[in-house]
């Protein structure tokens, strides 16, 4: 039982990187943008958050987390967007190819956060690896009280508020594009960009407000990442990047649903760390299992081109660059 | 709401292609300007002597030109492979995947039999097989492309991370020495299964067997049968079926030539280059050769260019960061930077840019 809370555990703080960097992305590919920077996208939160908490405490007196939190989380938001938009101007104005477009910005976004990452520290004059102490302490703070109330309360309460957060932002995103006459327009622009127009939306701006909008969202992953999971420091890996590519994978896994994305980021995690909890598993063997999440991202693949049903399928127009004067 | 906008962007009518060279070119310098600045920020240096500085990394000795050069031609020849499916409009953003797949294939035959055949025929073998697994990690996509219109983009990219867990799987198999987490130099002490040395150079091989593909690639798609099948597909599956193609027979046959030739590109990295097997062995060429494949505009020539652009770019970078203790991703951002420019500029090919003025409207109007 212990067990397997933990692993409950595991898998939704897991889960809750790739939900930020699915639950963006779906917004993206809803307006009919496939955007594969956002590995990139995560690695500019993540890089933006720490580098606006570090200087922040190596500048401040008596540094106090809070401040570094707000200070973090909005350099975060900026920086992903601005990811986000560079990848809309690209895309939608000069009309490049999405699918290079995005690798190239996460070529871009991992260099520059690996760099900085791997010599803020050095740069400023420290030595070592960066720590930000204080705001990390922020970010995963929650309520003894509640998660002190046995296993329900660790499962629970236990997680720092940007667990939270990315149901909220899960569940908004899925009343906008289900609910929200925006939100309408919105997957009208994705599905038939000439519709969309003829119809009086202006498609250039909603394609690129979404864009914006949803790589701010799935900088917030990387942000997790960074504050959360590994704790207010830097490893120059290509973590980020395998992590990215999984919320690639669940934006499929969910069939374009932000809510269903929920459950399904977690099961993901699940998926991720069930090797911990299988005994006798040689090292070779967990890299298999670690296997498991893309074999059933493939398995939902091709099973939604199978049954063509309307409501699981991509957007229309997705990849596909719109130009007015070629209708 | 767009009828008073001042811009008019119009098709260009057939650009003369030195004009276009020299958009491609100034939003080269542009970019180099960019990356110049970004490195000044950051490392204070004089960025003419920053373009020194990489030009020395990448060819200042013998040594590192033919390094530079070997790694050129590996990203070649994976964009050479990718051509023909771009070609056809098929995402195979699967490359990175292909690679390691012919990389893991042609390592297990260099551990298994390196006793055991003399060295030809452990590269004949190990190109085999790594043809083999490339086409198989090429053809499971474009069977379901062909069969059910699976999304070939998101396909592609789960069998790459398929291929990276399958290798470290393989590197913890064959680990040596056991605890280091890496299969180590194959074959050291033999070197049975390793490409000669020709004319005294360690990578001319490698440049041979590359430009040969090249050459090959380019003659396959411009001058047969299948190569007009795969440009009539790609304009239009319509207009294919329509002209009696079998559309889903040339998807699953250009799909096992694309993997078949990554798969190839992983040999060369195994036998011609790195002599061992890891996720490093494609390390994201697979990626970037997209890049190099899509902006060549399929052009196997074309992509020398650019291949040697890139390389020189991540060489010169890496010099830099290490001359200033920052680290090696310095080279990434570089690129990413001249790529974007690159990627922009395509537009100022295509279309014609027009200011309306305010006399000119009225002429209209009337």
């Amino acid at each position: 039982m212990t067990q397997l809370i933990s692993l409950l555990t595991s898998a939704i703080v897991f889960g809750t990187v790739i939900l930020y960097g699915a639950v963006g992305e779906i917004l993206t590919e809803k307006s009919g943008n496939l955007n594969l920077g956002v590995p990139g996208i995560m690695y500019l939160g993540g890089i933006a958050g720490l580098a606006a908490a570090f200087l922040y405490e190596t500048h401040a007196a008596a540094p106090v987390g809070a401040v570094g939190l707000v200070l973090s989380f909005l350099a975060a938001i900026v920086a992903s967007a601005l990811g986000g938009l560079i990848y809309a101007f690209l895309t939608i104005t000069l009309r490049a190819n999405q699918n290079v477009t995005g690798l190239t910005l996460t070529i871009f976004g991992a260099g520059l956060a690996n760099l900085f990452g791997g010599s803020l520290n050095a740069m400023a004059g420290g030595v070592g690896q960066i720590h930000v102490a204080v705001t990390s302490q922020a970010y995963r703070a929650y309520i003894p009280a509640l998660a002190g109330l046995g296993r329900v309360g660790q499962l629970l309460f236990s997680f720092g508020f940007m667990a939270y957060l990315a149901i909220l932002v899960a569940l908004t995103a899925s009343w906008f594009l289900n609910r929200s006459r925006v939100g309408l327009n919105l997957r009208a622009v994705g599905e038939d960009p000439a519709t969309a127009d003829a119809a009086g939306i202006n498609v250039t701006r909603y394609k690129y407000m979404t864009t914006c909008a949803g790589a701010a969202i799935s900088g917030l992953g990387g942000l997790y990442y960074v504050m959360d999971y590994i704790k207010g420091t830097w490893t120059t890996d290509s973590t980020i990047e395998a992590l990215g590519w999984l919320a690639v994978a669940l934006v499929i896994f969910a069939t374009w649903k932000p809510a269903r994305a929920i459950w399904s980021a977690y099961l993901f995690g699940v998926l991720y760390w069930a090797y911990n909890y299988i005994a006798g598993l040689s090292r070779a063997s967990i890299e298999l299992f670690k296997m498991l999440p893309y074999v059933v991202t493939i398995i939902v693949l091709v099973a939604v081109s199978l049954r063509r049903s309307k409501e699981s399928q991509p957007p229309k127009s997705l990849g596909l660059s719109y130009f007015r004067e070629e209708r | 709401m767009n009828h008073e906008s001042l811009l008019h962007i119009s098709k260009r009518e057939g650009l003369v292609w030195w004009q276009a060279w020299l958009i491609r070119l100034a939003s080269l310098l542009l970019g180099m300007v960019v990356s110049a600045a970004f490195i000044y920020t950051i490392t204070k240096l004089n960025p003419v002597r920053v373009y020194a500085a990489m030009w020395d990394g990448a060819f200042g000795t013998t040594r590192r030109a033919w390094v530079t050069t070997r790694d050129a031609m590996m990203l070649l020849c994976i964009g050479v492979g990718l051509a023909p499916a771009f070609m056809m409009r098929f995402w195979n953003i699967g490359a990175e995947g292909q690679i390691l797949m012919g990389g893991c294939a042609t390592a297990a035959v260099l551990l298994y039999a390196g006793n055991a055949f003399p060295s030809w025929l452990l590269l004949l073998l190990g190109a085999l097989v790594s043809v083999l697994a490339g086409a198989l990690w090429g053809i499971v996509p474009a069977f379901f492309k062909a069969r059910w219109n699976t999304n070939e983009t998101l396909f592609t990219l789960m069998m790459n991370y398929i291929a990276i867990q399958i290798t470290c799987f393989l590197v913890a198999k064959w680990e040596n020495p056991k605890g280091s987490n890496s299969v180590g130099i194959i074959n050291s002490r033999t070197q049975a299964g390793w490409f000669p040395s020709l004319f005294g150079q360690q990578y001319v091989m490698n440049v041979i067997l590359v430009l040969a593909i090249a050459v090959l690639m380019f003659l396959y798609l411009r001058y047969t049968k299948q190569g007009y099948e795969i440009s009539v597909v790609g304009e239009s599956e319509n207009t294919a079926r329509y002209a009696g193609i079998s559309v889903r027979r040339v998807l699953i046959r250009t799909m096992a030539i694309s993997g078949a030739v990554c798969g190839f590109s992983g040999f060369i990295a195994v036998s011609g280059s790195g002599h061992t097997i890891s996720v490093d062995t494609a390390g994201g060429r697979g990626f970037t050769a997209i890049i190099v494949a899509w902006m060549a505009k399929f052009n196997t020539f074309v992509m020398i260019l650019i291949a040697l652009l890139l390389v020189f770019l991540e060489k010169g970078a890496i010099q830099i960061a290490s001359q200033f203790q920052l680290n090696d991703y310095a080279s990434n951002v570089v690129e990413g930077i001249i790529l974007f420019f690159l990627l922009g500029s395509e537009f100022f090919i295509q279309y014609d840019l027009r200011f309306r003025s305010h006399s000119h409207k009225k002429e209209v109007q009337a």
